[in-house]
């Protein structure tokens, strides 16, 4: 039945589906996990970075990318469509600034980039983007923002949020975890990034990059020694709480 | 009566221009910047046409910034520099030039200080020392109520203290 509804985009299905964009959130499925956390004074975007060839210069595939100076976002799916709807959203944020004499608010870009993908979605010959996207950043007033598009072009506010393979699972976890003391202060909430992509990603810390906007400061991207002193930390308190679970237990 | 002057140092470059901007006789604003920051480390200078000025001066400051978040990487001096050169020479054969004199100066980490000259004509010319300013011979016109002053170094842009002419009231 499928079949004869998903060649073009542009067709519904008798059932009302658009197969095509369905087909791109499959493969965005696909994409290596990515996760995004809205803390008090920071937002974090944590990725999997995926294993590279042996031959390959480790020098990482950049998946998570200023849009500008207090805008920033991570991927899921095509990395080559990500590339476009980067720099395209790199464009309107200068452009923006041009015409407006002030830096875009983070919803403005979302709302931008969720607008392309949707266009691209009732349009003659062309497909869907095969992404989603984490937008993260703080406003002109100081409020920190975090925004997941996907590729129909819908867009949502999230406290924090997991796009790509294991999502649901990755979700599931910061549903239970995420509470106001977790994000206490900006290391708890960079940890809980942590602990949530270490649900799902191999061999922990040096499959995972991670990128932080603090007020009025550029992105800064954690080096991987940074990320293995917070893991120990993480797993050192693991431990702890089994610790005290099993004494509980004994008394 | 506008006025623009650079000189490049050792391991720095000055520059000042004036703050007037003017309708015929009438001073309209004497608190006009004439300096556009490009980056960390570059300024950019304009003069000439009303309105022409600002907006070709803010179209590459935003286009230099686009280059930074598309690369990483800032533009070097020499680049923001012919890059503000072709832009300008592109639109002198259009329907609408732009007629602007500019001076960029900047700080280069492996080059060093660097002053450009850049006329409506879209010449480029790498100078020790150079201004743009009023009548045939670019007379430097003192009696202007003040000047800003900039120097970029190593550590990026500095304001100095504004030049006020004594008996200029």
């Amino acid at each position: 039945m499928a079949a004869r509804y998903d060649r073009a985009i542009t067709v519904f299905s008798p059932d009302g589906h658009l197969f095509q964009v369905e087909y791109a959130q499959e493969a965005v499925k696909k994409g290596s996990t990515a996760v995004g956390i809205r803390g008090k004074d920071i937002v974090v975007l944590g990725v999997e970075k995926k294993s590279v060839a042996k031959l390959q210069e480790e020098r990482t595939v950049r998946k998570i990318c200023t849009l500008d100076d207090h805008v920033c976002m991570a991927f899921a799916g095509l990395t080559a469509d990500a590339r476009i709807v980067i720099n395209r959203a790199r464009v309107e944020c200068q452009s923006h600034r041009l015409t407006v004499e002030d830096p875009v608010t983070v919803e403005y870009i979302t709302r931008h980039i969720a607008t392309l993908k949707q266009r691209y979605t009732q349009s003659n010959g062309r497909r869907p983007f095969g992404i989603s996207a984490l937008i993260v950043g703080f406003d002109c007033d100081g409020t920190p923002r975090l925004y997941q598009t996907d590729p129909s072009g819908t867009y949502h506010a999230w406290k924090a949020n997991a796009i790509g393979r294991s999502a649901k699972t990755v979700r599931e976890f910061l549903e239970k975890n995420y509470t106001d003391e977790a994000i206490a202060t900006d290391n708890e909430s960079i940890k809980l990034a942590i602990k949530a992509l270490l649900e799902v990603v191999q061999s922990g810390g040096k499959n995972i990059e991670l990128a932080v906007i603090r007020r009025n400061q550029p992105l800064k991207l954690l080096e991987s020694k940074e990320i293995e002193t917070l893991v120990t930390e993480i797993e050192k308190e693991k431990e702890d709480e089994a610790e005290k679970k099993k004494q509980k237990k004994s008394t | 009566m506008e006025y623009l002057i650079g000189i490049q140092g050792q391991d720095f470059v000055l520059v000042a221009a004036d703050n007037v901007a003017a309708h015929s006789i009438v001073k309209m604003k004497q608190d006009q910047d004439k300096m556009f920051k490009l980056s960390d480390k570059i300024l950019l200078l304009c003069v000439g046409e009303a309105g022409d000025t600002v907006q070709f001066a803010e179209y590459i400051q935003k286009n230099i910034q686009l280059y930074k978040m598309r690369n990483g990487y800032e533009l070097s001096p020499t680049a923001a520099a012919n890059f503000t050169r072709k832009n300008l020479a592109d639109y002198l054969r259009s329907r609408t030039p732009y007629h602007v004199n500019l001076l960029l100066a900047g700080f280069d980490e492996t080059d060093g200080p660097g002053l450009y000259y850049m006329d409506h004509l879209s010449a480029l010319a790498k100078a020790p020392f150079a201004a743009h300013g009023h009548g045939l011979n670019h007379r430097f016109i003192l009696n202007l109520p003040s000047f800003s002053v900039r120097l970029i170094d190593k550590d990026g842009t500095h304001d100095l203290e504004k030049l006020i002419p004594v008996g200029a009231k």
